[in-house]
This record gives structure tokens, C-alpha cells and sequence, in this order.
């Protein structure tokens, strides 16, 4: 399956713009899955202090299931106020 | 819960903030006002630029001031937040909250600026004479 995955900040600089797509093979892709196949294409992100992955507006967690329904985006490290 | 979450790309309007967050109940009005600092580490900063996942933004926001209400027992809280290009000076952040006595209302409004900057999903970046970061991206 293909997932669109938003990228915010330096994630957006890392990927060379604010939407990206993302083949993940089947249909029951986890956060963790998205992650590896992430690294291997932009290994910039491991240089980033930490970021995460957020699932329709929330913070997920390594093992949640994503589906082409999502919205999904990569939060590299906040910095606003 | 009386609250108000607003991320603009127009200049804050202080005084709005703190008439918005006034009641009759209240004791005391506390205001945070973040302002771009014109340098980082000694270095001169020339302008920061913003960017929120706008609707993760208000969601994040929402949870950090129903944990304040829970804890402190407020009137109004309010949090306002720029986003795009600020000069040195200009206003990024209003934290505003009112209470019936000044304890509750200093310490919930340090909680609400302490907790959004490690929480929320906005991004600045600083634009120095000879170069570009986003903050805190690297170790």
C-alpha cells in the first residue's frame, strides 16, 4: 500500500518538500515499518536529536497500525513558543 | 473549561488576549508574552520563521489546558501562536490565564508555556547573517 506522509520543519527540508509517498507492501504497516523504509531513503532523519510519527492529529507509538486512510506526518523535534 | 486556542499568521493582539481571559471571578490575570530575542548564543539573529501542523497544533494545545484546568483551578486560559516570519521584538506566544487567586494562575500559565514548547508541533527556524537552523533539530 501506498501511504502520503506530511513532513513538518526539517523533515519537510530532509524530503525536498511537505508531501511524500511512501510504498510499505501490505496492508497491516506499522509506524515502525514506515520509520525503516524512511531511513533508508532520507538517512538524514538519524541525524535528527529524535522525531516522531503522528497518526490522524496524535503522537503514535513504534507499533501502531497505519493504513492509506491516515494522515499521517513525521514531528521532528518542536521548537515553537 | 473556558479556553481559547487560536494559531494566526498576523501580528498577536495583547490586549484582546487579556480582555478575552478576564471574568468577574477572577483574582488575577497572568500573561506570558514569548519575543523574538535578536541573538542566539551571542550570535545575532536576523529574523525566525514558524510553521505548525495547525490542526495537531490546537489538538495538543487542547490536552495541555485540560490538564491545567485539572490541576489548578482557573477561569480562563488562552494561548495564542504565530506562525510565518518574525522580526526581532515581535510576538510568537501569548499564555494568558485568569483565576481567583494569583497562585493557581502563575503556575498554570509556566505549566501551559513550560509543556507546549515540548509538546506541540511547531517548528522555528533562526536566520542568522550567515546561515540558517532549525531549533533543536540536532543533538
Amino acid at each position: 500500500m501506498e501511504i502520503t506522509v506530511l513532513a513538518f520543519g526539517i523533515a519537510k527540508d530532509i524530503f525536498g518538500g511537505q508531501l511524500i509517498t511512501v510504498e510499505l507492501g501490505d496492508s497491516t504497516a506499522t509506524t515502525a515499518d514506515l520509520k525503516v523504509s524512511l531511513e533508508a531513503r532520507y538517512p538524514k532523519l538519524k541525524q535528527l536529536a529524535s522525531y516522531m510519527v503522528a497518526v490522524n492529529n496524535e503522537y503514535a507509538e513504534d507499533g501502531g497500525v497505519i493504513t492509506e486512510l491516515d494522515e499521517v506526518a513525521i514531528i521532528p523535534p518542536v521548537s515553537g513558543g | 473549561m473556558q479556553s481559547q486556542i487560536e494559531i494566526h499568521t498576523e501580528p498577536l493582539n495583547i490586549q484582546a488576549c487579556i480582555a478575552w481571559v478576564m471574568s468577574p471571578e477572577s483574582g488575577g490575570i497572568d500573561i506570558f508574552i514569548g519575543t523574538v530575542r535578536n541573538a542566539t548564543k551571542g550570535k545575532p539573529v536576523v529574523k525566525l520563521e514558524f510553521e505548525a501542523y495547525n490542526q495537531m497544533a490546537v489538538n495538543e494545545i487542547n490536552k495541555i489546558l485540560k490538564q491545567a484546568f485539572e490541576r489548578w483551578p482557573l477561569q480562563k486560559a488562552l494561548v495564542h501562536h504565530r506562525t510565518g516570519t518574525l522580526h526581532v521584538g515581535e510576538i510568537p506566544v501569548i499564555i494568558a490565564v485568569s483565576a481567583a487567586h494569583r497562585d493557581a494562575a502563575f503556575e498554570a500559565c509556566r505549566y501551559i508555556i513550560d509543556t507546549l514548547k515540548q509538546t506541540v508541533p511547531i517548528w522555528k527556524k533562526e536566520f542568522f547573517e550567515d546561515g540558517e537552523v532549525w531549533v533543536a533539530a540536532h543533538p
